[in-house]
């Protein structure tokens, strides 16, 4: 391989069941460049990483690199170790028990005489962290560090074991600004000794603050390889979200809103839950759609969280209704007229072994509380009103939640929500992974409830679906919200030059 | 074929197909198994026998059965809890004496105090697992060791003996009624608490909370709160069941009443097709899995198997169900049979 | 020294408390009991003496609970373990040598079966080990419901060796000196806990034991095998098991069911008081043998006193340990919180 090629990926095919995870992917990464990897919820960069690692098998195409002789198959993370590929992930993989030096050897340690040389190995621990700037006390276990220094001993770990490709997988997503500068600087000091470094997070700034090359995924191909300093901040947006810049059309949405502007239901001041999302303000309207915008990873998800009470605000006010609302637990916004359809449906939407039926109404029912149990006709009509309404399809109302698919999981617990007749539902993601038919009859009924007079919050990684439904949307960008566009100014451009941020490109 | 598939996946299959092999076991063995004679007045025989000795059993197994639904962990320290109710119930009524022939204080009083014992000790667990986030079997273990040592120290390392009349009653035979007393306790517990679970919405905030702590927070469940209320339920339990066992030999022997009680409302559990993992359940598969284990015991005894060798039985048992209900054990005979299968093809 | 203050951590907290109680027991005990003699060498040696076997149960209880395990089995194991040793050299017979073989290959054995359910089964620990003990206390009435006394001379022999030691000797009434001493037992339990201690800290096999209770996943992806680490403490945790019943065995000579009841427990107990964290990772052998000797001084406490019932020991343990696990998972919140 030549100029300074360390790694190529070709025409990379990767199937899941039903679904194309990739397709034709190419990747090219070089001895000393940082190199981003970019692209929204689906875009295959997950899967790429894992096909890679060795974590996946893939289909067909062929992975090269430096040093071996032809196309290469790894079949494990160990087997991708051997080869020089270590990946470093955002949840520090390393025992927190064990001390520093102990997690830079482990399964590797320097002997004498059969047991282990504990001297050398803090001895060679302490030259290897001086190496790269990192001055800390070796003998003293991982727990005892910030997140940002265990990511920097895993990877001096990564390295150390002779790694010429280092994947880092959103690195930065729990550290701050600080601690952020500190992994650059690492880096910058690996990327001049040479290595190869696939660095895979959401944070735009950071992209254009480390990055050398960017690649674009989306939908499982590949959109393109470009130097960043040829791709303007608007124009990546566009790419990865799957629209040609130059063409954009301000589409505008259809129909007229119903917000009642007086009629506030949601007014939070200052509220923030501490390494998730920066204090904001936010004022939300009867009959209103508002949609929160920004990459995965901007604190859209977390914005909602801390209003709704999934995780507690640790700072701040807030009124439903007009009165102060201090929410300890999903509970007490359930009862002030909340709702939540959270992001991860199979982990916290979803009680898998409980029935369609159980799955409707335990909203309800967690409301009224323990002792006034719904009957079991009042179960029923509710559960079959809302089956028909949302046509969900099931063979029977007591079919567990578990063998549904998964958009007519996802009604069942719309139905949930619907159920409880919320004033303010909050919709997190409602339509990932569901088909064209259900998406479009999700946000038919989101605008319908807000026609009803029901304040909606809308999260969605798709844009147009946003302009379709929203009335205003507010937009976040690394765990901040960074601004507000009114029905007037939602349009592609003006979304994505929001979300982008930083210089107008 | 379908139709096979269909009852063999009833969720009683299981508990019933034990009850029924180790019913078909006696027949052979005794053919007077079933026979039920009257005498004096009550029914006596074998299946009786059984029914009579499973009850606190059955007690123990529905406390058991929502503590392993809530939580995915397990309570034992039921045996010694029981223990310690019966010791507190002679001790009141014993008014402290070693051996006495009346009541020192309403029997009632006794009856009560036994089962706040048992609440208490409870709902102690229950704070432990639920709040101080400790798994369950070792925050249990507190009570399994500690519980007979206070029940020593009540009693003052001495049996105590309350040989009143009245006080037998509950563990014998009302004046009249042909069928023993523990019987209906049980019956009585069995029903209240599917009462309980399913005019209130507890058996689903129960199984919710099981299967997906956090999803049941979100729709508004207080998990920590439905965690203790099993514990603390569970702990009620081992108190009834403690007063049925003074009661039967009115006496307590902190020493060994409820001894080994724990592995036997486990096995009651795991027997009634309840996953040890938590989440759905059914108490009537444990209630049908607490008389499977009391027909076997007696079985046991009728085939002169001695007392102390009855657990090696019952563990082999416990062992063999929990295996097949692991996963991966599914998954080793999945791959074992595909393997044996790719070699067909090859050959 | 401030510097020196702030590199405890919280792992360390947990023992030097531990060091600390064990030090105030035993100052307390030298001031009420100074008529009782208890500041004699001897009375401290006994504790040692009279918790040989419980030492090696509860340094092999670390291993356990270093994975994120635990064993409940322990108990019925050493009963089983006396049992057969009684029955083999009594009933059957045999040499104390060939007993002891066999006993301790059974033990490997029933760790081996214990260790597959768990590791490769993944069936919850507790589930497994409490099916265990009820079958080992169950075999031990299969063996023998009466009690069989050891009359073996080889094996009295080793139970009553009395290896002097040659100071911290004192005059008694006759004027003789009488010099403090140890069974073989002491040395031999002594001797687990230092190649234990030696394999945990300076062996790959021993690393691995924290890592995979610290983090089994990690564990996983740092290329170690969490299966077979596993399998194999749970063999050494049977061996021990079998051993420590030897040990136990040469303090009470004889055998019988109801032998060595709640020994989990107490094993359990000197663990967790020795600062070994019942979630996994975190634990030192050392501290084990300081829970245990904590447990040892007070039952010293409690025969010293004479009119305490002996069902003393065991809720003071279990209320030390209420207080311990207790305090853990505080420490851990305080930890969670910090973060």
């Amino acid at each position: 391989m030549d100029n300074g090629v360390v790694l190529t990926m070709r025409h990379i095919d990767k199937n899941f069941p039903g679904v194309v995870a990739l397709s034709n992917v190419d990747f090219t990464l070089r001895a000393g460049e940082v190199h981003a990897l970019m692209g929204e919820n689906g875009a295959g960069k997950s899967t790429l990483i894992k096909v890679l690692t060795g974590v996946e098998e893939f289909e067909s195409g062929e992975i090269r690199i430096e040093g071996r002789e032809g196309a290469i198959i790894n079949r494990s993370p160990q087997e991708a170790q051997a080869n020089g590929i270590s990946t470093v992930y955002q949840e520090v993989n390393l025992c927190p028990n064990l001390s520093v030096a102990e997690n830079l050897f482990i399964g590797r340690e320097p002997k004498k005489a059969g047991l282990i040389d504990w001297k050398t190995m803090n001895k060679k621990s302490k030259e290897i962290l001086d190496n790269l700037d990192i001055h800390i006390d070796v003998t003293r276990t991982l727990d005892n560090y910030s997140i940002a220094i265990q990511q920097m001993i895993a990877i001096a770990r990564a390295v150390d074991m002779s790694a010429k490709v280092l994947i880092l997988d959103e690195p930065t997503s729990s550290l701050d600004d600080g601690e952020v500068e500190k992994l650059f600087v690492l880096m910058r000091k690996l990327k001049d000794q040479g290595v190869g470094i696939i660095f895979v997070t959401h944070f735009l700034e950071q992209v254009y603050e480390i990055c050398d090359r960017i690649t674009v995924l989306r939908n499982g191909t590949l959109v393109g390889e470009y130097e960043v300093e040829n791709l303007p901040r608007v124009q990546l947006v566009a790419k990865m979200m799957g629209k040609d810049f130059d063409d954009l059309a301000a589409i505008k949405k259809e129909g007229v809103s119903t917000v009642k502007k007086d009629q506030v239901v949601i007014d939070a001041k200052g509220l923030s839950h501490t390494g998730t999302i920066k204090p904001f303000d936010i004022e939300i309207h009867r009959g209103e759609v508002i949609g929160l915008t920004g990459l995965l990873g901007s604190g859209r998800s977390e914005l909602a969280r801390a209003i709704y009470g999934a995780d507690k605000a640790d700072k701040g006010e807030l009124k439903v209704n007009g009165k102060k609302l201090l929410v300890g637990a999903p509970i007490d916004a359930m009862m002030a007229g909340m709702g939540y359809l959270p992001e991860n449906r199979k982990e916290e939407g979803i009680i898998a072994d409980l029935s369609v039926r159980e799955n409707i109404i335990i909203a309800l029912q967690a409301k009224r509380g323990m002792f006034k149990l719904l009957s079991r006709k009042e179960q029923e009509e509710f559960t079959d009103k809302y089956i028909d309404m949302l046509q969900i399809k099931t063979a029977d109302r007591e079919t567990p939640i578990k063998q549904l698919s998964g958009g007519n999981q996802q009604k069942v617990i719309l139905g949930r929500w619907l159920l409880t007749n919320p004033d303010f539902l909050i919709l997190d993601e409602p339509t990932r992974g569901i088909d064209i038919g259900t998406k479009t009859e999700i946000q038919k009924l989101v605008l319908k409830f807000a026609a009803e007079g029901m304040a909606v919050m809308f999260i969605s990684s798709e844009i147009e679906e946003m302009i379709r439904t929203c009335s205003r949307m507010a937009v976040l960008r690394d765990g901040m919200k960074v601004g507000e566009l009114e029905e007037n100014e939602l349009n592609q451009v003006n979304i994505m030059q929001a979300i982008a941020g930083g210089d107008k490109g | 074929m379908n139709k096979l598939k269909k009852i063999t996946s009833y969720r009683l299959f299981l508990p019933l197909v034990c009850l029924a092999f180790v019913l078909l076991l006696n027949v052979i063995k005794t053919p007077s198994f079933f026979q039920i004679s009257v005498n004096n007045g009550v029914l006596y025989g074998y299946v009786i026998d059984v029914i009579n000795r499973a009850s606190e059993l059955v007690i123990l197994a529905v406390g058991m059965t929502l503590v392993v639904a809530a939580s995915g962990g397990t309570d034992i320290s039921v045996g010694a809890v029981s223990a310690l109710s019966g010791a507190v119930c002679c001790c009141v009524l014993s008014g402290g004496e070693q051996s006495t022939n009346e009541y020192h204080a309403p029997y009632i009083l006794g009856v009560l105090v036994a089962v706040l014992v048992g609440l208490v000790c409870g709902a102690w667990n229950g704070f432990l697992v639920a709040k101080m986030r400790i798994q369950p079997m070792v925050a249990t273990l507190i009570l399994f060791t500690a519980g007979r040592g206070i029940a020593q120290l009540i009693t003052d390392g001495q049996m105590i003996y309350v040989r009143v009349e009245h006080f037998k009653q509950l563990g014998a035979f009302i004046k009249g009624i042909p069928l023993p007393t523990p019987v209906f306790v049980a019956v009585i517990v069995v029903i209240l608490t599917t009462l309980l679970l399913k005019k209130t919405a507890l058996g689903l905030y129960i199984e919710t909370v099981g299967i997906n702590a956090k999803a049941a927070r979100l729709v508004g469940l207080n998990s920590v709160m439905i965690q203790f209320l099993t514990y603390a339920f569970c702990g009620l339990c081992s108190g009834i069941a403690g007063l049925i066992i003074t009661s039967r030999v009115y006496s307590i022997d902190a020493n060994n009443a409820g001894l080994n009680m724990e592995l036997d409302a486990i096995l009651a559990v795991a027997l009634g097709g309840n996953s040890l993992g938590g989440g759905k359940f059914s108490l009537l598969g444990s209630v049908i899995g607490a008389y499977t284990i009391q027909a076997l015991t007696t079985t046991l005894y009728a085939m002169s198997v001695p007392a102390d060798q009855i657990p090696v039985y019952k563990a082999i048992v416990v062992v063999i169900i929990v295996s097949l209900q692991s996963p991966e054990l599914m998954r080793m005979w999945k791959n074992f049979k595909n393997r044996i299968g790719a070699g067909k093809k090859v050959a | 020294m401030k510097d020196k203050l702030k590199k405890i951590e919280g792992n360390q907290f947990l023992l030097m408390i531990t060091i600390l109680l064990f030090v105030v027991m035993y100052v307390i005990g030298l001031v009420v009991f100074k008529d009782k003699n208890f500041g004699r060498l001897q009375v401290f040696l006994n504790l040692f003496i009279s918790n040989a076997g419980l030492i090696v149960i509860a340094v092999s209880m670390t291993m356990v609970l270093l994975t994120g395990g635990i064993d409940i089995s322990v108990g019925s194991v050493v009963a089983m373990t006396c049992m057969l040793l009684a029955w083999m050299m009594e009933n059957k017979g045999m040499g104390a040598i060939p007993s002891l073989i066999i006993v301790l290959l059974i033990g490997v054995v029933f760790g081996l079966v214990q260790g597959f359910l768990i590791s490769y089964l993944k069936i919850q620990p507790f589930i497994v080990t409490l099916a265990g003990m009820f079958f080992a206390r169950g075999m031990t009435s299969v063996i023998s419901t009466e009690m069989i006394s050891i009359k073996n001379e080889m094996f009295l022999a080793w139970a009553q060796a009395k290896i002097y030691l040659p100071f911290g000797g004192y005059v008694n009434k006759k004027g003789v000196m009488v010099y403090p001493y140890v069974y073989p037992s002491v040395i031999m339990a002594l001797a687990v806990l230092i190649i234990v201690f030696i394999v945990l800290k300076y062996t790959k096999f021993g690393r691995s034991v924290y890592a995979v209770g610290g983090n089994e996943q990690s564990a996983l992806l740092m290329g170690l095998n969490v299966k077979r680490t596993k399998l194999k403490v749970y063999i050494i945790d049977g061996f021990l098991a079998a051993f420590g019943g030897f040990l136990f065995c040469l303090n009470t000579c004889s055998g019988f069911v109801e032998q060595a009841k709640g020994f989990e427990m107490e094993a359990i107990a000197g663990a967790v008081i020795g600062g070994t964290l019942l979630t996994g990772g975190v634990g030192n052998v050392v501290g084990s043998l300081f829970g245990v000797l904590i447990k040892g001084t007070i039952e010293t406490f409690i025969n010293f006193q004479g009119t305490l019932s002996s069902w003393w020991t065991k809720i003071t343990i279990a209320a030390l340990l209420a207080f311990f696990i207790i305090l853990q998972s505080v420490l851990a919140s305080v930890k969670e919180k910090r973060k």
